[in-house]
């Protein structure tokens, strides 16, 4: 097992999560995207640490800080979908387009 | 503070040779110290009956009279602790300094003062008591009050003066209240004319007032009478080389408010305001201003080595206005002018009696004069408000209507003729005694012409007052509807004050009683004057037939029945025109004076102004606008062109820039993304 493949592995991940944030319509599956490259960003701090032989592991320690805020910013951006869709009967994020000039 | 002046005093000995009385006096204690309630009470009513008169139940009448009561009582036992051990007090309050010069409100508390605190009390009061029936439904009721409160005030002020300063404020208080009473009846034009003529005449003379004042204090170093005195004393040389000039123009501002010749043509114009003001304004106040500023500096008039030369200029003065004025009361129709005219001849007779040096005698007649010429003035107006006319070819016969103002009006004219036993008749014996004395000391023209004069002034005062008499109360009524005699508020002050008239000789007759002399010489500075200790027969006996001639001759001429008649046979070529005219002093100031001032003078300024003076700013100006012009030009287009395109660029910048903005939640984050790949694109470049 090299460096690589888990570098890969992260890439995909990152890239399928851009993908899903820049195309999908519906808002709560942006938010699963942004899950999805936060996952990827994980993914690269263990192998990382794994493959520098950190001591103190800092890079684990840090993807733990991650899964923990990525928790958090997945319930307010729930949060802020659901008020949106109270509002305005719909989670579709073309429609929202009120901060245009 | 006097105790200062003492050795000042013992100094001064040498002046008292001619037996001046020696001054005992105590402060007067907490009496003196009080003693600024007199000028503040009725300036302050002033205040409170212009905002407060016309809701109040008396319409400010009750308020300005309490005020007049407050100073008559307070004056009267100011006289009679005066009378009993002497007050001579000084009270003042630092105001500020205008450069070296200590600026002081004061009130002075002595024999003088306290005698025009007492007549501008009493006359005051009585006048006003009488004011109530004469002004009796007027328009501008409470504020003529208020007017009157003022003037009386403004009088005090000026009599309570330690300083010029203060009598300064005091004269133009007094001043302006005139004017405002004079102009009471604004609607008629000639009114506010008269009020006018008052005013700038004063205001001429005026200026000789505040140059006097000035001269005194840059060379006596101080405002202060008493400090001009201490000067005076120890021989001030520079005091001394200004003293004559000092002198001189502050009598010309003297001559301006007690209607000296030339000065005098305001006084008859005045009577164009009500009758009570005529008679507060020509007895207790505002013409004694005058009289009083030279009795206050009487000892400096009195010091050859100061002002002592300005005195033959008074005598003469006073002795052409006594004489010539009284003349042209011969010839007035209008009641109250005669009367005008016979104060302004008696207020020659006190000026004159200053000059002379005989200042208990003058005061004394400002005394007996203000008390009978108020009365005559009230009863001129008693006349005036039953018969709704000032002319005398209206009147006639009232004796039979009008018996209170009849009896009261005959007293007042024996008190001014100077009728044995009445007050004139002692003051004016007196002024023309002292005259004599004074000319046969120091005989020179001046003193025998004032003799001669006021012996003649005598005559023509009784002439006038038979005249006036007979014309108004002898005779048939000539006027229109039916006379009625006044309410009684109009006559009761008309009785108190013709007891005052009949009696107040007594306080001054030569040999028996020296109460007056007693009264108005504690004054902090010793006054130096020849001391009469019997009456001088030989002019009474002169003096009293004269009079009686003349009252004689007048009932004559003027007798009733052939009262128009004799009107005309009085006309004398010459003389009648003259007196008709006033000399034509007014014709010679209105043509002479007033109108080559209004007319060419003011029209030839104008030119100057308008083509040589303006011309100067009027080219700097127009230059100015071409520069002006040019600088515009600069500014709008290239400064301001700089600043507007730079705006105009950013707009289109802006303008094109929005576009990019859709609003697009997926747009901006591609574009981040993009932005954070290029950004990683030139780290692995470079």
């Amino acid at each position: 097992m090299t460096i690589i493949q888990f570098v890969l592995l992260g890439a995909a991940l990152f890239s399928i999560g851009l993908y899903g944030v820049l195309t999908r319509k519906n808002a709560v599956l942006v938010l699963a995207s942004v899950e999805v490259m936060l996952a990827a960003v994980n993914v690269n701090l263990v192998a990382f640490d794994v493959y520098l032989g950190d001591a103190s592991h800092a890079g684990q320690i840090m993807t733990l800080f991650l899964i923990a805020l990525a928790a958090a910013e997945v319930g307010i951006g729930i949060a802020i979908v659901l008020l949106v869709f109270r509002n305005r009967r719909s989670a579709n994020i073309d429609e929202l387009d009120v901060m245009r000039f | 503070m006097f105790a200062a002046l003492t050795p000042f005093l013992a100094a001064f000995a040498f002046l008292s040779e001619e037996g001046g009385h020696e001054v005992h006096a105590g402060d007067g204690g907490a009496l003196a110290q009080w003693a600024w309630l007199i000028v503040v009470v009725p300036v302050v009513i002033t205040f409170l009956i212009v905002f407060f008169g016309k809701k109040s139940p008396l319409k400010g009448w009750g308020m300005a009279t309490f005020g007049m009561a407050f100073v008559a009582v307070y004056g009267a036992v100011l006289a009679w602790v005066n009378l009993q051990e002497g007050i001579l007090y000084e009270g003042a309050i630092d105001i500020g300094k205008i450069g070296p010069f200590a600026l002081q409100w004061g009130w002075v508390v002595d024999g003088l003062s306290i005698m025009m605190y007492f007549l501008v009390g009493i006359v005051g009061f009585l006048v006003f008591v009488y004011a109530k029936g004469y002004m009796k439904g007027d328009v501008r009721y409470t504020w003529f009050f208020a007017a009157f409160s003022l003037f009386a005030g403004g009088m005090l002020v000026l009599v309570s003066a330690p300083n010029l300063i203060q009598l300064i404020v005091g004269w133009e208080l007094v001043g302006v209240s005139s004017y405002l009473l004079i102009a009471h009846y604004w609607e008629d034009f000639d009114n506010v004319d008269a009020g006018n003529k008052a005013f700038m005449t004063n205001k001429i003379a005026d200026v000789g007032l505040f140059i006097g004042a000035i001269i005194m204090a840059l060379s006596a170093g101080s405002f202060q009478f008493s400090e001009i005195f201490s000067r005076m004393i120890e021989g001030h040389t520079l005091l001394a080389q200004f003293g004559f000039w000092a002198g001189l123009a502050l009598f010309i501002g003297a001559m301006g408010k007690s209607a000296q010749f030339p000065f005098h043509v305001w006084l008859p114009d005045a009577m164009a305001g009500p009758t009570p003001v005529s008679a507060l304004m020509h007895a207790a106040t505002m013409v004694t201003a005058g009289i009083y500023l030279i009795a206050r500096l009487f000892p400096f008039y009195q010091m050859p080595e100061f002002a002592g030369n300005v005195d033959s200029y008074i005598v003469v003065i006073g002795a052409i206005t006594l004489f010539f004025m009284g003349l042209l009361a011969i010839v007035q129709d209008d009641i109250k002018k005669v009367l005008a005219y016979s104060t302004v001849s008696q207020l020659g007779y006190m000026m004159a009696a200053m000059g002379v040096g005989a200042y208990s005698a003058g005061l004394f007649h400002l005394f007996t004069h203000a008390f009978f010429k108020s009365l005559l003035f009230l009863g001129a107006g008693s006349v005036i408000h039953a018969v709704h006319s000032n002319n005398m070819s209206d009147m006639g016969g009232l004796r039979k209507y009008m018996p209170a103002t009849f009896w009261t009006f005959l007293i007042g004219t024996a008190a001014l003729i100077g009728l044995f036993p009445f007050a004139g008749f002692w003051s004016k014996d007196e002024i023309i005694a002292s005259a004599y004395y004074n000319a046969s000391t120091d005989p020179t023209a001046a003193a025998w012409f004032m003799v001669i004069l006021s012996i003649a002034g005598a005559f023509i005062t009784a002439f006038y007052m038979a005249r006036a008499v007979s014309l108004t109360f002898f005779g048939e009524y000539n006027g229109h509807g039916h006379p009625h005699e006044s309410p009684k508020i109009m006559t009761i002050p008309l009785m108190g004050l013709a007891a005052f008239a009949a009696f107040a000789g007594f306080l001054n007759m030569p040999g028996i009683t020296e109460t007056f002399i007693e009264w108005v010489t504690v004054r902090a500075f010793p006054i130096s004057e020849h001391h009469f200790t019997a009456p001088n027969w030989a002019l009474i006996s002169i003096v009293t037939p004269i009079v009686l001639i003349a009252l004689g001759i007048g009932f004559w001429l003027f007798r009733p029945k052939e009262t128009q008649a004799a009107r005309d046979t009085f006309d004398i070529p010459v003389l009648y025109p003259l007196l008709e005219h006033k000399y034509y002093i007014d014709d010679f100031y209105m043509d002479g004076i007033i109108r080559p001032t209004m007319g060419p003078l003011a029209d030839g300024t104008l030119w100057i102004d308008e083509n040589i003076v303006d011309a100067v700013p009027n080219l700097a100006g127009g230059a100015a606008k071409h520069v002006a012009a040019a600088v515009n030009t600069v500014d709008q287009n290239a400064v301001d062109g700089v600043y507007n395109s730079v705006s105009a660029g950013t707009g289109a910048a802006g303008g094109f820039l929005r576009k990019a903005l859709t609003g697009r939640v997926q747009q901006y984050a591609a574009m981040s993304f993009a932005g954070v790949v290029i950004i990683a694109a030139l780290f692995m470049i470079f």
